[in-house]
């Protein structure tokens, strides 16, 4: 009897000391940082070092169409964006897990995963150096003679969306050639054998035995792209009007912490919204689509 | 289709061109990056003027300051080594606790805990930067105005840095290490702890080993994400600028091929780390 005290004390123990860590880890870090960021939105400056609780940060936001125009621009350019992934890394996973064979499909998998390792500023670097109006793909079109002057090619929507789509790839391309994998070939093959197009088998057996990694791959960009900074900022430029400036805007350059949380917390609500909607849509739930990425 | 049904040849040529074209897409702005670090001209930008090292070699006396003479640069990558050091020590410790925590531990409100844990990667990095930013002024002005202490590391700067980017990755170690966790044979376990070994030799010699690849592939990884921090950093840096804020600044204002020096070099880092890590997979 007094052993199995002394080995359940030591269990308690055990389960003490590697708790405390986690709890510090969610609490200090994340749980009461959210309550601050929560407490400062719903408020107002009054005067010096004095705040009265109110709606008037929220209120701001929907008053002043700069404001919301720019949070609805953003989350339809992320959308765009993460389709526009899905529609490029769809054939490529495809490819990966189902065409090429042995070797060649692992090289080639991992040849997709390379440009990962560096990080988004050098790969932003790389788009600017090629668009940019002095850049390569513009004197290119000039000695083609498709264009009698240099063309700027930064700074429009367009080249937003092809940063934001090449930057998101690799959070696609995983998730997609996992889920492919695992589909058995006898099913396609037997498809094939009843008559069935290559239309009719993409739809009635592809797509919905790779949805958990379509569902995937969609909600990490969509949230990756929502809460991206870098590249909106570097290739939009000065027309990016992108959330996330906002929020440093508010938080960093004009030191307006009240108006900067508000924005802070509807971009969450947004980004919180599309997760739960879209497992909700594929009816997954939230852990087994975290591991699989 | 699949290879074992028939596929036209308008197909298979669709298909090779397209693994052409995705992979020039892939690429292609690296390749630039890299061959524009040895051109000799002010900007990163065509015609080619010939090669020439100075954006590595070059000093001030050259007119031209190459990446081994920009004592900035220089600066902020050891700044962003330091971070990145830190932060994976924190990472892998923790991961490592969380993962025996979710594996072993039985405790009420475990199922909370676990998908609490995986909270940190569904909230943009801008926002856990500005609400780690609010929380520890916070907690820096009580101390100020209850005890009169002056906690300088919670205002924006490289122990905030840490934290942040701490507060994220700790989420990918934990998975990482307790996805082997999972798979660990207790068997072997409960064997050695027959034979009379005891609790600390059987973590020593069984689990530590076994775990080994998940730590190394997880403090990589950890070491990397810290590298390329952004959103995270720019939130809460202070008068020390890592490297990928220091970049964002001068890309802004129309940067030297001493960029691309940079990069080439992140890339060749970035390279290394990669083949050992395939390397080690298969084993």
């Amino acid at each position: 009897m007094a052993e199995s005290r002394a080995a359940r004390r030591r269990a308690a123990w055990m389960l003490a000391w590697l708790l405390a860590p986690a709890l510090l880890w969610l609490l200090a870090l994340i749980l009461l940082p959210h309550v601050e960021l929560l407490v400062i939105s719903l408020r107002e400056r009054t005067g010096a070092r004095a705040f009265t609780a109110s709606l008037a940060q929220y209120r701001t936001f929907f008053a002043e169409p700069l404001y919301w125009h720019v949070f609805v621009r953003t989350a339809l350019m992320s959308i765009l964006a993460t389709l526009l992934t899905l529609g490029l890394a769809f054939p490529v996973a495809w490819i990966i897990a189902k065409v090429a064979q042995g070797r060649a499909a692992s090289l080639l998998f991992v040849v997709c995963l390379i440009p990962f390792w560096v990080s988004e500023t050098v790969r932003t670097l790389g788009w600017m150096i090629l668009l940019r109006e002095s850049g390569v793909i513009p004197q290119l079109l000039v000695h083609l003679g498709l264009t009698a002057v240099p063309v700027e090619l930064l700074y429009h929507d367009a080249t937003i969306l092809v940063g934001l789509v090449y930057t998101s790839m690799l959070f696609m391309v995983v998730p997609l050639v996992t889920s492919l994998e695992s589909l058995d070939n006898s099913l396609i093959e037997a498809a094939y054998d009843l008559g069935a197009n290559g239309f009719a088998v993409l739809r009635t057996i592809v797509i919905p035995h790779a949805a958990p990694g379509i569902t995937a791959g969609c909600i990490v960009v969509f949230m990756l792209t929502l809460g991206n900074y870098l590249t909106p900022t570097l290739l939009g430029g000065k027309n990016s009007q992108w959330f996330t400036e906002q929020i440093y805007t508010q938080f960093i350059t004009r030191f307006n912490w009240e108006q900067g949380a508000a924005f802070g917390f509807l971009l969450l609500g947004l980004s919180t919204l599309i997760v739960v909607v879209g497992l909700r849509l594929s009816g997954q739930r939230f852990g087994e689509v975290m591991r699989s990425t | 289709m699949i290879p074992s049904l028939p596929r036209p040849r308008w197909l298979r040529a669709a298909t090779a061109a397209y693994v052409v074209a995705f992979l020039t897409f892939l690429f292609l702005p690296l390749i630039v990056v890299a061959v524009f670090a040895f051109n000799d001209a002010s900007y990163p930008a065509p015609p080619w003027r010939g090669v020439t090292l100075d954006w590595f070699l070059g000093n001030a006396a050259l007119g031209r300051v190459g990446l081994f003479q920009d004592s900035e640069l220089l600066t902020s990558i050891a700044t962003s080594v330091l971070v990145a050091f830190c932060v994976t020590l924190l990472s892998v410790g923790i991961g490592t606790t969380n993962a025996f925590l979710i594996e072993r531990g039985r405790f009420a409100g475990k199922q909370v805990l676990s998908m609490l844990m995986l909270a940190p990667l569904v909230i943009p990095g801008v926002i856990l930067g500005i609400s780690i930013l609010a929380f520890a002024s916070r907690v820096a002005d009580w101390a100020d105005a209850l005890f009169s202490w002056d906690l300088d590391f919670l205002r924006p700067g490289l122990p905030l840095v840490v934290l942040g980017q701490f507060s994220y990755i700790a989420t990918i170690a934990t998975l990482t290490i307790s996805a082997r966790l999972r798979r660990f044979d207790r068997t072997l376990e409960e064997a050695a702890l027959n034979l009379g070994a005891s609790q600390a030799a059987v973590f020593g010699t069984i689990l530590l080993p076994y775990l080994r690849p998940a730590l190394l592939g997880s403090a990589a990884i950890s070491f990397l994400m810290s590298f390329a921090d952004f959103n995270t950093t720019l939130m809460l840096v202070g008068s020390d600028s890592p490297l990928t804020v220091m970049m964002y600044g001068r890309m802004r204002e129309g940067a030297t091929p001493v960029m691309n020096a940079v990069s080439l070099f992140l890339m060749l880092v970035s390279a290394l780390l990669a083949l050992r890590l395939i390397r080690r997979r298969p084993a």
